[in-house]
This record gives structure tokens, sequence and C-alpha cells, in this order.
């Protein structure tokens, strides 16, 4: 099946990424562990741009950039080379934004997403590294603000911005293309997804082969698939009505879920950039080989080795390898048990439970799955108590042997259901008849009471299976 | 005013009396000057004396008193590049270079005076006022370090820093009758130096005499990692004060001998190489021929790289701030009122220079033009030892005479921005007279061969007299 397009949509993405996971600065030593800290509080004259301050860059900032790079797939420049983006904005200590231009890091490569028809390819025109400006704080709302305060903590955090071809052809493509990207993030840990500011992005898309509109300052994945929705459905109602799309920026208002014109192109600010003298070229080319050694196996191919080795379905090792330390989870768990039951508990229980709760898997440990498995195979538990052990860990705590116990959650031996059954019939001998004759419901009678008799613990489905042999005697 | 003192003639009296005492009787001197050379004295200056009196401090420069350009940040102590926009800015740390001179047991007596963000010629521009040339207070010192020259030949202070962007080191050193060098590129860290053209500029010394010049260098150059563009590169300048030229091969470029040149400048250059023959050096006519593009390709450069680095004055963290209804007319009334004439008219030039359209015609043109700058000093330095030329093509002017007139102003650097344009390290010494006025000789050398034009400088000293002779009042 392919995909026919019909509205001839072409959304391309800009992502900014925070280098959060970075010990220090772009271009100074401060630490980048604000997240809890006071304003001002992680600065120093490179930072604030006091006058005098020189930039120096951080290595391993490049290092990082250069993987991101190699896992999308990219060329690498041989030498890095920043530029100075000159506009006027109270967040920019130095009234310019050290960044890359015309050598960005890394250059044409791709990510492989799941698309409308399948496996789909998205291009990436380039990723560069770039300096955060500080966060602006107004003391009340943006209109009627009595003034605003400025945090430099943030300021000169490293970004890396990545910036995509207009490949995707639907909101959900986009948000996909989004999801896959912060997977491959994560899997070579250089940011933190969780944190305030991690990942931002801005969209342009186009409908029917037509003008491209940008969307600025989208705040969430949710947000981008949101935002796209609404200015698709903008763009074709214009041009139903006869209008035209023009070439713009427009503004995602997260709260009304609508995109407001902000400037056309023809008031498109000109940035004057030219290279920073305050630094040199460094060459990287020797860097890249070393690098990409370092590289981990990235989503796609543990998806596919998950797949091999476990023998999992397409959906089970998608879901188990969206996030590293799940995917790294699993494999733990699956050490100790049966592949196959540690996906089925891994993926379709334990992430539900946790991202009911908002919590990571760290909230849980290999252990406690293993146990939990083992204690449903060995056919101890049924389905429904494991589910019960892994809700108790989650909100109170403790093991789930001991739950278990407490709990009172162990399967009834065989011999009691066997009395119990017995019971049943000879107590319900019309239920008995009935059942004979040809009523079949009245099967589910005297199951249910056997399941009285053994307050619930017997497991339903072999209570049944139990009384219609007898029966059938 | 107080007699010349050289640096060892201070270590002397510091022997027969105190580091304390000596920084008195500067702070006295100074205290009775005419021409406007300090715009901030450090109030803790004694104090450190009496410090290194008591400690014993044994550092190369123990109790030398120093003074530092507004354009260099001293942590404590006001540094303003001779703004308004950076009135009450007193940066909370040091440059390099003070930390260097602090190790040393330097004595900071307190900034000098400056064109506003080192941004002219005469030091006219100044938020202070101007400062005045002791061997004639109606004419300007030079600039942009026009206070760090005017003070050392005052007398006010032995040596001093200034920063050479396109001559602001060495037109004032030629202009006040001292001696001031500007190193290669990279040679000394630019870390706490507030930027004017980054690209361009070094910070470099001023003093009476070449030795405590080598000395200085001896204690601020080298590698510093907080600026990329440092050199990491031994070396001792000092071991270069020998007198000896034997077989020096001078090259005199033509171009720097060009129309407007004063008569008398002219003929104090010559009979200066005629007195390296004699000492035993040679030299020959070379020819630079994209020498006349050099001024045209300075300023786009210095001007473009100026509209970004001075974008940060704007109020809102330091510095004067201009009332407003936002940030927006905060910052541009900031701007407009705080900024002067001359930093204006560059910060303007400077973003038309890489504006859209004009990016390509101008800045990249400038680019390459500087290539082609630097490629006539590579080819001229292959064949000679050092070049030599006048360090500006006539004499210090009156004040006032040219500050209505900018490009008259910016002609006077001809001489002196090629040499930036290259990176390549230049000295100027006094080498006689044009009336009552100083003359300086521009010894220029190799990147990194700064030992070559001090050796030079250093013997031409050995062997003449232009050094000795003081301003009337200091005499
Ligand atoms: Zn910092």
């Amino acid at each position: 099946m392919v995909y026919e397009n019909p509205d001839g949509i072409r959304i391309g993405l800009e992502v900014h990424v925070q280098l959060n996971k970075l010990n220090t600065k772009l271009f100074c030593g401060c630490s980048t562990d604000y997240h809890d800290s006071e304003p001002n509080t992680h600065v120093c004259p490179i930072c604030l741009g006091l006058p005098g301050s020189l930039p120096v860059l951080n290595e391993r900032a490049v290092e990082f950039a250069i993987k991101i790079g190699l896992a999308l797939n990219c060329s690498i420049v041989e030498q890095t080379q920043f530029h100075r983006k000159n506009y006027y904005y109270p967040d920019l200590p130095k009234n310019f934004q050290t960044t890359q231009y015309d050598y960005p890091i890394a250059a044409e490569g791709k990510i492989i997403i799941e698309g409308e028809d399948g496996e789909h390819n998205v291009g990436i025109t380039r990723a560069h590294i770039e300096e955060d400006p500080a966060r602006l704080q107004h003391m009340g709302t943006i209109d009627k603000s009595k003034g605003t305060l400025i945090n430099y903590n943030r300021s000169g955090m490293t970004l890396i911005e990545i910036v995509s071809e207009p490949d995707m052809r639907s909101p959900k493509e986009a948000r996909r293309y989004l999801e896959k990207l912060r997977s491959i993030l994560d899997y070579l840990g250089v940011f933190d997804g969780d944190l305030e500011g991690a990942m931002k992005a801005d969209a342009n898309v186009s409908v029917f082969w037509g003008e491209r509109v940008e969307i600025k300052n989208i705040s969430s994945f949710k947000g981008v698939e949101r935002a796209l929705l609404y200015e698709i459905m903008r763009q074709k109602n214009q041009i139903r009505r006869g209008g035209e799309i023009v070439m713009e920026t427009r503004h995602f208002d997260e709260a009304r879920g609508v995109t407001i014109s902000m400037r056309t192109k023809e008031d498109e600010q000109d940035y004057r950039y030219f290279p920073e003298p305050d630094l040199v070229p460094m060459r990287v080319a020797d860097w890249v080989p070393k690098v990409r050694e370092t590289l981990p196996e990235l989503p796609d191919a543990k998806r596919a080795r998950f797949m091999e080795e476990y023998s999992l379905g397409e959906t089970h090792a998608r879901a188990l390898t969206t996030e590293i330390k799940v995917a790294n989870f699993f494999e733990e768990v699956a050490k100790k048990v049966d592949p196959k039951d540690a996906a089925v508990w891994v993926s379709d229980i334990l992430k539900g439970e946790l991202n009911y709760r908002e919590l990571s898997i760290d909230a849980f440990t290999v252990e406690d799955m293993v146990a939990v498995v083992e204690l449903v195979t060995a056919n101890k538990i049924t389905e429904k108590s494991a589910v019960d052990v892994i809700r108790t860990v989650l909100d109170d705590g403790g093991k789930p042997q001991e739950i278990v116990e407490k709990k009172g959650l162990l399967k009834v031996e065989d011999d009691i259901v066997a009395t119990a059954v017995d019971e049943a019939i000879a107590e319900n001998p019309e239920a008995v008849a009935d059942y004979l004759g040809g009523k079949e419901k009245s099967l589910n009678f005297i199951v249910g009471k056997v399941m009285q008799k053994t307050k619930g613990r017997a497991d339903a489905r072999e209570a049944r299976e139990k009384v219609l042999a007898k029966l059938n005697e | 005013m107080a007699a010349w003192t050289d640096i060892s003639g201070i270590k002397q009296k510091i022997a027969d009396s105190s580091a304390e005492e000596v920084t008195a009787s500067y702070i006295e001197t100074i205290g009775k000057s005419k021409i406007n050379g300090f715009t901030t004295m450090w109030d803790e200056a004694i104090n450190v004396a009496r410090e290194i009196d008591s400690e014993g401090h044994e550092g190369p420069l123990a109790g030398v008193p120093i003074a530092i350009k507004e354009n260099i940040s001293t942590k404590g102590l006001s540094t303003t590049c001779s703004s308004k926009i950076l009135q009450g800015y007193v940066p909370p740390y040091d440059a390099h270079v003070i930390e260097r001179l602090r190790e040393a047991g330097a004595v900071i007596l307190g900034k000098t005076n400056m064109d506003e963000f080192a941004m002219g010629t005469s030091t006219e521009s100044s938020y202070y006022g101007p400062t005045l040339n002791p061997w004639d207070m109606d004419r300007v010192p030079g600039g942009s370090s026009g206070g760090s020259a005017a003070v050392v030949a005052a007398g006010e202070v032995p040596v001093s820093l200034g920063s050479d962007t396109g001559g602001s080191v060495r037109c004032p050193a030629a202009y006040c009758g001292v001696v001031g060098l500007k190193p290669t590129y990279g040679c000394i860290s630019r870390y706490g130096l507030i930027s004017y053209a980054n690209s361009l500029e070094q910070i470099g010394p001023l003093a009476t005499n070449v030795a405590d010049i080598a000395t200085i260098m001896d204690v601020v150059a080298g590698y510093d990692s907080r600026d990329s563009t440092s050199i990491n590169r031994e070396n001792t300048y000092s071991d270069a004060l020998k007198d000896d030229v034997n077989g020096l091969k001078i090259g005199v470029p033509e171009e720097y001998f060009g129309e407007g040149i004063d008569e008398k400048v002219e003929k104090a250059v010559w009979d200066a190489i005629s007195k390296f023959e004699d000492m035993g050096a040679t030299y020959e006519k070379v020819s630079m021929p994209h020498t006349k593009y050099a001024l045209a390709s300075y300023y786009i450069i210095a001007m473009s790289e100026a509209s970004s680095n001075l974008a940060r004055f704007d109020g809102t963290r330091y510095g004067y701030r201009a009332e407003g209804e936002n940030w927006h007319v905060m910052a541009s009334r900031t701007r407009a009122q705080g900024f002067g004439e001359e930093v204006k008219r560059r910060i303007l030039l400077g973003t038309y220079a890489l504006s859209a359209g004009y990016h390509d015609k101008y800045y990249l043109k400038a680019l390459k033009v500087r290539t082609l700058v630097k490629q006539d000093f590579d080819r001229a330095l292959d064949n000679v030892d050092v070049l030599m030329a006048p360090t500006m093509p006539a004499p210090a002017f009156k004040i006032g005479e040219k500050i209505d007139d900018p490009l008259s102003l910016y002609l006077a650097d001809v001489n002196t921005v090629p040499i930036n344009l290259a990176g390549v390290p230049s000295i100027s010494v006094p080498c006689g007279f044009s009336g009552d006025m100083p003359v300086g000789l521009q010894i220029i050398g190799k990147h990194f061969d700064e030992n070559a034009i001090i050796k030079a400088a250093y013997s031409f000293e050995q062997n003449t007299d232009h050094h000795t002779r003081r301003p009337p009042e200091v005499a």
C-alpha cells in the first residue's frame, strides 16, 4: 500500500535539543545542573556576556554533537566553525547568539519512522550547535507585566538544532518523527528528555505542495500534532475560500489550540551572520572514527534483534525499544523468565501502570518483575492478582512475595477446588438438571458457587473446566 | 612632574626606601598632573605597595607602579572604555594580564584615558575629556591608548598597558616619544580586554625604553586557555636585549612613505635606517602592493566586528541605563545616550557592511583584501628579518584639528593598520623630532619573532639618544 498524500502535505521540523547531560555549558565552565537551583547561581562572566569575557568551546559538547550526527546517519564536518547571529533580545546577554551557519557539525542524514504506509524515510538537512539564551520570567501576564526577570542559569547551555527535510506527510508522521528522534537521543545518553526545556520544536507546513508556513515555539509533542492539524485545516479552508497561502511565521497558542500570524517574509530579520572571531576552527575529522565506536545499538537495530533473538512480535519489540532503560530492563528480565512472558508483562502491563502514575521504569526493579512473572507462570497466582501485586509495589512498596502472602493471593490447592465443585453440584440439583436439560447458562451459576466457596481465589476458567468434567462424567 | 625612571631605577629606589614610598611619590606626581591621562585612581594602590614591602615580595615587578588602559578589566576597579555607557561598571574579575601583573608584584596605580571604545587616534572622543600631549599641551597624545602613552611620557608612571587594534599602542607611543609594542596576534591573552575588533587587537606595553617593554612582556605574554586565539609558545623577551644588529637585513616598504608624509618624519626615519647601516645592518627597498587597500579593509572589518561586540551594551545588566516603557525602548535610549558620535558612526557602518546585500560587497571583500595584505608581509619578510617604516606619517596634530573630519583621522592610521591585518608584531621607538614633536620608527617582525624587533630596537636605543629627551616639563 502506498500513501497517496491526497492534500499534498509537506511537514518539516526544527528541533532544539538541550544537551543537559553535559557537565558544563557550551562556552564556559558553569555547571549544567541548575534545574533545581536559585536563579542566577550558575553563571560567570562568559555566560553573563560581561565585557571582556571570551568563549572557549566545550570539546565534549562537540563530541556529543558528532555522536548525534552519526546516529542520524549524517556526514560530519571537517572542522568546526561558529558564527554570530546578531539580533537584540533581552534573553541574549551579548545581543548575538553564537551558533553555526554554513558549516554545521552534521548534515545530510535520515531517520526511519513508522509512516502512513510502513517504513518511511525522513531526511535530516543539518544538525548544528548553538548556545541557549537566558530564561525570561514576566511578572504577571506578558501583556500586563510590570517587569521581566532574567535568569541566566540556562544562558550558554548547549543546544543542538536538528533540521529535517519537509518529508512528513501528516501530523501523525510528525509526531512519530519526534518520538523516534527522542528515542535515538535517549539511547545516546546525551540528554534527559524529562527536564524542563530539553526538547522544543518549530514546524513548517504546506498543503497542496504550496508555500510553507512556519509555526514557532511548540513545547510538546502533542502540541506539534495539534498545531499542525489546526494549521493544515486553516490552510485548506483558506484555499477553499479562494485565498492564498503566504510564506509567514505563525505562533501556536497552546491554550486556544490555534496559530496566529507573527510576521510575513518581508519583515524577516537580517541576522548579519559573520564568523565568530573569538573561536578558532577546531579540526574534528579525526575524532569521527573514535566517536563512531562509542555509538550504542540504536532503536531500529535493537528492535530487529528483539524480534529475532526473543521471537517477539513487531508491536512488543517496538514498545520495548523506544526507551533504552525499558529495553535494558526487559533484557534483564528475559534472562530469568521466558522472554515472551517478559515482553507481555513489561510492555503490556508494567508500562501501562507506570504511565498511569507518570513514573519511569526506575520505579520498579528487575528482581520484582521476575518474581511476579514467575508467580504467574508457575500458576501460583492469577493474572489478576499479579496486576494487583504490581500496583501494590508501585503505590505502597514491598516485595511481591510478601504482598502475595499478606493479601492471601496464592491460588488455592486443587483438592480444595475439587471439594468446592463437588459441594456446589450436590447443593444445587436444580441447576444441574437445568444444565443437563440444555440450559447452558446454568453452568455459570454453578461455577459462581465454586468461586464463592473458594472466596475468589480459584481460577475461574479452571473451576469451569472442573465443573464441566464432573457433570460430564 | 617627576623625572623618567626605568624599572631597574625603581627597583633601586625601592631597595633604598620602600615600595610604599615609591608608590606615594608617583601618586603625588599624578595629583599635580595637567594632562588628564588617568581616569580613575586605584585607592588600594598604597595598601598593595605596603603589602609588597611587608611580604618582601620577590616577583619581577615587585613594587613597580603601572597604569592600565580603561578597556582592560580590573576586579574592583572601574573599567569603562572611557564611555558614558559603562559608567558605574566595576568588573567582578581580572583580565589575564592583570592576574599576571598582580602575581609579579606590580602596583596598579589606576586606569588611563582612551578614545571611547578604542575608536580613535587622538584620545579626544573620551567621556572623560581629551588627554593632552606632554610635549605640547595643545596637541593630542595620539590614540586610542593616549592616556597610557602620555602618563609614561610625563613621568607619572614608568610603564603602562594599552591595546592596539589598528595602531592604538604604536600611534600614541610615537606621538608621545615613548616605546610601544604591538605583539603578534595570539601572544597575549585577550581575556578581560573589552573587545572593539577581536580579530585585530592585542594588548601591548608602553615604556620609556625597550628593556622595560621586554620585562613587561616576560610577565604578561604567554598561553591562556581562556582565550581560544592564544598561542601556546614559550619565549623570554628579555633574552633579546642585546646590542647586535650585525648582518640584520632590513626591508623598507616604499608604500609606507606615501603621499602626505611629513618631510621631517621621513628624514628622521631614513636617518634611523642609516644609523642601522652604520651599526652593521643592511637594507633593501621592498614592495607591499596591497598597502593602499589595507585602510579600507581594516575599517570594514573593525567596524563590522565592533557592531556586534558593542551590541551587549544595552543597559540591562551593567553600566548606564536610560528610562523606557519597555526593554526595546530602554535599550535604544541607553545606546543613543550612552555612546558618543564616533562609536555610533562605526556601529552603523559596521551594521551596514554586514547587512544582507552588502555583506559580500564589503565584509567578504575586506576579508579577501586582508589575506592579500598578509601575503604582502609573508613575501616581504621572506627575504628580510624586519621591516622599518614611520609609525605615523606626521607628528601629533592639534587638539580639535581633525575631530570633525573622521576621514582624515582614519587616514592617519595608514601605516599601522596593515600590521594588525597581518597579525605580525611591531614596535615603535623614538627616532627623532619634527619640530618639537617626537617621531616614531616602526620596526615590524615576523609572526612570533618579537625578539628580532626587540633586539633591533634595543640596539638602536643603545646607539642613539632620542629616547633620552624628555618633554619640557618632565626634564
Ligand atoms: Zn558560565
